[in-house]
């Protein structure tokens, strides 16, 4: 990857690890009497890191100016490693989380094993860290390909993918330390949070300067979308992490919001990262690959403009919808109902013009498992939106709200469309990355396939008994008017469940290790091809195997 | 200029349904307006042009 950068670009790459580094050595210091400092050692440690990799490759020569010919491909393709390591990480966590609710002793008496701690591990590991890995990866892929101009210079999509992974990082490993600032989704503390928003504005900055220089007159809408991804993401981030630190010595910081307007500021967040992390960077991939594998064009792209505003307007509304039956206004609550109902239409507007455009390659389908993949998450989209406008519903959510339903909806959500999308994305896009004719061994891609999809299908069924029996059990009165279930009397009741969740995870878990090792023989393979190809154009003609051939 | 919340809640009220609409209406109009359709066409096949290269 180094020897890719010019001499200048090598430079500026020591440069601004460099002064990582010192930022680590800053934090360090002044944080030594906190977890603080010790997060100042993963950023040293983290940046001679580089500084050691990019001075061992210092002196190799610059490359040609041929390379600008070519696409910028070699962020994506670490990128693409990067997301499935977090992938396998995080979804491990995720079995292990689930596990200790079926048997709570499998915390072996860790403290950073405990519930509270593993579980962010997950949320963050899978979203963050797969999911967006994966974005970052094929958002520089399809932004080339669909503006058909190189991006804008080598270094920069580095430091977004490094700079982006040192986040992830310091979330994991803050987690395990007990360091949180109590917001879902938004854990991390505030120098992690500033981090996030200088490596995301060059992300941004990425995408407008190869805009700028683009060869196609249109702006094909999976930009949209992915652009949609970046901008508000950053606004999100940005308002959700206004705190203030302790000290500047100190990891704790307070919210710069208070009581009912923190609470509406998080779920402002958190369903616009559910709208924007988890749907319209995804729904970019899918606007992209599904057409490309399925060599057709998107049914409509009408639809596909008009069903972008709508995602984009109505989502920003929905938030209050997480805070039914709280001290929020009773207005601000019905308001994102209503919006959260009205949301159905674009996006089944998107999952119907996905389906649409396979109509007529349903052969393909069925026997393309990639395809399937593609398939598959676009129907769990429009069923899972259709069960998250349900669930915003008042009357429905004060039987589902705190029960395990919302964990088994988030998971047909999370499991069926974002990770289906990006699992059936990479298996399209590692063959075209590493130039072979296929995926190592498409035998995999079908049983990875099948067991995502069983486990998928095992994990929300376990929930949706699970969740419903839960909410029924809370609100079961005797004939004396008081609670005909203790609580612990609807934890004896789950259990079952749990044990059914876990098997689920493990099947969907033990699928993204096939496809890891798949897509690590992939690339082993492109790189025996290699030499191969090579060694025949020097070599004389070879001598006959047959004699007399 | 004090705003008592009533007001603030008004204007919030009406001023979002107004410009949703409005948006929705510009949205739609540019959607299906006649002659972009062959600029969409176009854009939606172009995925399947030649992608090895950037263009020139």
């Amino acid at each position: 990857m180094v020897s890719g950068l010019t001499v200048s670009e090598r430079r500026l790459a020591l440069v601004v690890s460099g002064l990582l580094a010192v930022c680590g050595l800053a934090m360090a210091v002044v944080g030594r009497n906190d977890l603080l400092g010790t997060h100042g050692f993963v950023v040293l440690a983290f940046s001679l890191g580089i500084i050691a990799l990019v001075a061992s490759r210092y002196l190799d020569p610059e490359p040609s100016e041929e390379r600008l010919s070519h696409y910028y491909d070699e962020p994506t393709k670490v990128g693409i490693v990067l997301a499935m390591v977090w992938a396998v990480v995080g979804m491990f966590f995720g079995v292990w989380v689930a596990a200790l609710l079926a048997w709570p002793d499998l915390t072996f008496d860790a403290a950073w094993a405990s519930f509270g701690r593993i579980r962010p591990v997950h949320t963050s590991g899978v979203i963050f860290g797969f999911g967006g890995n994966a974005l970052i990866a094929t958002s520089f892929h399809v932004l080339q390909r669909t503006t058909r101009a190189r991006l804008p210079d080598q270094f920069s999509p580095w430091f977004v993918l490094i700079g982006y992974n040192l986040f992830c990082v310091l979330a994991a490993s803050g987690y395990f330390m007990g360091l949180t600032q109590s917001k879902e989704y938004a854990e991390p503390e505030w120098y992690a949070d500033l981090w996030l928003v200088i490596v995301w504005v060059v992300y941004f900055l990425i995408y407008i300067r190869t805009l700028q220089r683009r060869k196609e007159p249109h702006i094909y809408v999976a930009n949209w979308y992915y652009m949609a991804f970046i901008l508000v993401v950053a606004i999100l981030h940005i308002v959700n992490n206004l705190a203030v630190p302790v000290s500047l010595g100190h990891a704790k910081s307070y919210s710069l919001f208070s009581g009912v307007q923190d609470a509406m500021t998080q779920w402002w967040y958190g369903h616009n990262a559910v709208a924007f992390f988890l749907t319209a960077g995804f729904l970019g991939m899918m606007y992209y690959y599904l057409p490309k594998r399925a060599g057709r064009p998107i049914f409509s792209y009408r639809l596909s403009i008009i069903s972008f505003w709508g995602i984009t307007f109505m989502y920003m509304w929905a938030g209050s919808h997480h805070l039914h039956y709280t001290a929020l206004p009773q207005w601000v609550q019905t308001l994102g109902m209503t919006f959260s109902v009205v949301l159905l239409v674009p996006s089944w507007a998107s999952a119907g013009n996905a389906l649409a455009t396979l109509n007529g390659a349903w052969h393909k389908v069925r026997d393309d498992a990639t395809l399937r993949f593609m398939m598959v998450a676009a129907v769990f989209y429009g069923l899972s939106t259709f069960e998250g406008s349900f669930m915003a519903i008042r009357a429905v959510n004060s039987l589902s709200h705190y029960t395990d339903w919302t964990v088994g909806h988030v998971h047909a959500g999370a499991l069926g469309w974002v990770a289906m999308i990006t699992f059936g994305s990479l298996y399209a896009l590692v063959p075209w990355m590493w130039k072979q004719e296929r995926m190592y061994s498409p035998a995999l891609v079908e049983v990875h396939f099948w067991l995502a999809l069983t486990g998928t299908i095992i994990y929300v069924f376990a929930m949706w008994n699970s969740g419903i029996i839960q909410g029924l059990m809370w609100r079961t009165y005797n004939d004396s008017g008081t609670l005909a279930y203790s609580f612990i009397d609807s934890l004896v009741a789950m259990h079952p469940y749990y044990i059914a969740r876990t098997v689920g995870g493990l099947l969907f878990f033990a699928g993204a290790v096939v496809a890891s090792y798949n897509i690590w023989m992939t690339i082993r393979m492109s790189r025996r091809a290699e030499p191969a190809v090579q060694g025949a154009a020097d070599m004389p003609a070879a001598v006959a195997i047959v004699p007399g051939e | 200029m004090a705003f008592d919340h009533q007001t603030l809640v008004a204007f919030s009220k009406s001023w979002g349904l107004f410009y949703l609409i409005a948006l929705a209406a510009a949205v739609l109009v540019y959607a299906l307006w006649p002659s972009n359709r062959k600029r969409f066409d176009q854009a939606k096949n172009s995925i399947f042009d030649k992608d090895d290269r950037p263009g020139e």
